[in-house]
């Protein structure tokens, strides 16, 4: 068996569900290649060398994946595909854009979203906003997998695989980059913190969230997240949504604001090792899941606690 | 242009699903069903191009049960023009339902599909991808804003960074993300209209493709239970108990 594993990465930093792609990888077992696919991406190439079970890094260096558009990189993967079992990727916005191109090219069913590597061919998956979990096997020869980076351990980071540099593969001209606009923060980020803490629609503002939020999150050395009310109403931008849709984390500790807790966005934190709960309304649904519940506007709880740290 | 929109009829996203006890799949009878709601939001974008003047005509399909009908008539309720439903009672995986959707792209050459970013039912986000693959199309996924510059699109994209903008020559696969828009009620003048508008009924044969599962679902079963835990009394005994009990500052 041999497994590329696609790497999710900004060219200058690896992300950490790359390394437990890895490690779900090690999981079905076989010999572990990583693909990294960028523009100045030297540092992610050797930061993937270090993941322990990594066998070989391919390195491809072109203009044309600096910014991971599904065409070219699906056109790349394809290019290598004859030569792998298994094709995997994190299930980040990047991974969920490239590999369902990949899997229909090749006519497999890709297996998204992976939480647990049962065997070669058989997989755990949730399934309606995680109130279910199904597992599934695939008849397919090849396999294409994307993983949920929360449901795997991170592997040690003592390996030392040798980079090899590969060429681009053929590039289809009918898509390009314009432009992008990064949020730019210097707290934790979200899908690695050890704390997360998000706001809901309570917040009722942006200022809001600087106010009662962003002070609490600094001294936990916290991510901050937010409901999808709180980035529909625009107090937050979108790459800070948790839930069924948005970023699934699974923190030590999580701490929801002013979020009644509706199953699309438990759906994005239940699996966190310790939540509380801080809100007025004591019938609130965020409750049933909370380690630890306030009941108390957090207006008046937050300042608090933020003193209390 | 042509603007086609596939829909599927998905358990409605407020009921809680629960798991049958034999664990072959989650228990849909009686079960309220509605429209995915990515794909209403792409129903919305498409009908909104329609009233812009970008596009001349929005087709909805469906690929389900007879019921599904329902779902068709509610697009065709908030304005698309007709509707294809794709009459099949088995369970059709994202990869035969984009081979599915290719052939009627083939049939109706559209210049543009728009559609959920995934289905709230098996969450597979894949179908918008496969589908711009087999056609050769570019694709812009989990958009939140589509405009038409020239002979582009130019789609912004929700990323896990920020957002992302990208410029796709036509046809084009675009995937819809929550914020792109708010999806309108249909009126109830429109709803009667809808039920005169046309709709096709065809079968996966008539398209001649293989809708065999390669996935076998082996169980489903529940998630772990999290219990309620405790409510605490003030903000200095939550500190408390989270530095003692749970040890997690």
């Amino acid at each position: 068996m041999t497994i590329l594993v696609i790497a999710e990465h900004t060219n200058d930093h690896l992300s950490d569900a790359t390394a437990k792609t890895v490690s779900a990888a090690t999981k079905i077992g076989g010999d572990i290649h990583v693909l990294v696919a960028g523009s100045g991406a030297s540092a992610a190439a050797e930061q993937a060398a270090k993941i322990s079970g990594v066998a070989k890094v391919l390195h491809a260096e072109d203009d044309h994946y600096a910014k991971q558009l599904a065409e070219p990189m699906a056109a790349l993967i394809l290019s290598l595909a004859d030569d792998y079992d298994v094709l995997m990727a994190p299930a980040g916005t990047d991974g969920k854009n490239y590999m369902p191109r990949v899997a229909a090219k090749l006519d497999v069913m890709q297996v998204s979203d992976i939480i647990a590597v049962e065997s070669a061919d058989t997989f755990q998956r949730p399934i309606y906003a995680g109130n279910a979990i199904a597992t599934v096997q695939s008849s397919d020869a090849k396999k294409v997998i994307t993983v949920r980076g929360t449901a795997f351990d991170a592997p040690a980071m003592d390996g030392s695989a040798s980079v090899e540099t590969i060429g681009a593969a053929e590039f289809p001209s009918i898509s390009e980059f314009v432009k992008e606009e990064l949020t730019k923060s210097d707290r934790p980020e979200l899908q690695g913190a050890k704390i997360v803490i998000s706001g809901g629609r309570a917040l009722a503002s942006g200022e809001n969230f600087e106010k009662y939020i962003y002070p609490v999150a600094d001294k936990l050395g916290a991510a901050v997240g937010a409901s999808r009310a709180a980035v529909d109403a625009g107090y937050v931008p979108n790459d800070m949504q948790v839930g069924q849709t948005g970023k699934v984390v699974a923190p030590e500790l999580y701490i929801a604001v002013g979020i009644s807790g509706a199953i699309q966005h438990l759906a994005g934190m239940k699996d966190s090792k310790v939540i509380v709960a801080i809100n007025k309304d004591e019938e609130a649904p965020i409750f049933q899941v909370a380690d630890y519940g306030l009941v108390a506007d957090l207006f008046e709880a937050m300042p608090e606690l933020e003193k209390a740290l | 242009m042509k603007v086609l929109v596939p829909v599927k009829r998905v358990i409605d996203y407020n009921v809680k699903v629960r798991v049958k006890p034999d664990q072959s799949d989650v228990d849909l009878a009686n079960v309220k069903m509605s429209m995915n709601p990515f794909d209403e939001i792409a129903v919305e974008e498409a009908v909104r191009l329609k009233e812009a003047g970008t596009a001349e005509e929005v087709i909805a399909v469906t690929i389900g049960p007879e019921k599904a009908q329902d779902q068709l008539r509610q697009a065709l309720a908030m304005g698309a023009d007709r509707a294809i439903l794709i009459e099949t009672t088995e369970t059709v995986e994202p990869l035969s339902v984009a081979k599915l959707l290719a052939k009627v792209c083939e049939e109706e050459s559209p210049q543009l599909v728009v559609m959920g970013k995934q289905a709230i039912d098996d969450d597979c986000n894949q179908t918008g991808q496969m589908l711009a693959a087999l056609m050769g199309w570019p694709q812009g996924t989990f958009a939140s804003a589509v405009t038409k510059e020239g002979d582009k699109l130019h789609v912004t994209r929700e990323i896990d960074g920020g957002l992302q903008t990208v410029a796709l020559n036509l046809p084009a696969v675009v995937t819809t993300d929550l914020r792109l828009n708010e999806p309108r009620y249909a009126s109830l003048p429109n709803i009667m209209k809808a039920k005169k508008k046309p709709l096709d009924k065809k079968s996966p044969s008539d398209y001649g493709v293989e809708i065999t599962a390669r996935l076998k679902t082996l169980k489903v079963t529940e998630p772990p239970k999290r219990e309620a835990g405790i409510k605490v009394g003030s903000v200095a005994d939550l500190v408390e108990k989270l530095k003692n009990e749970a040890g997690v500052l």
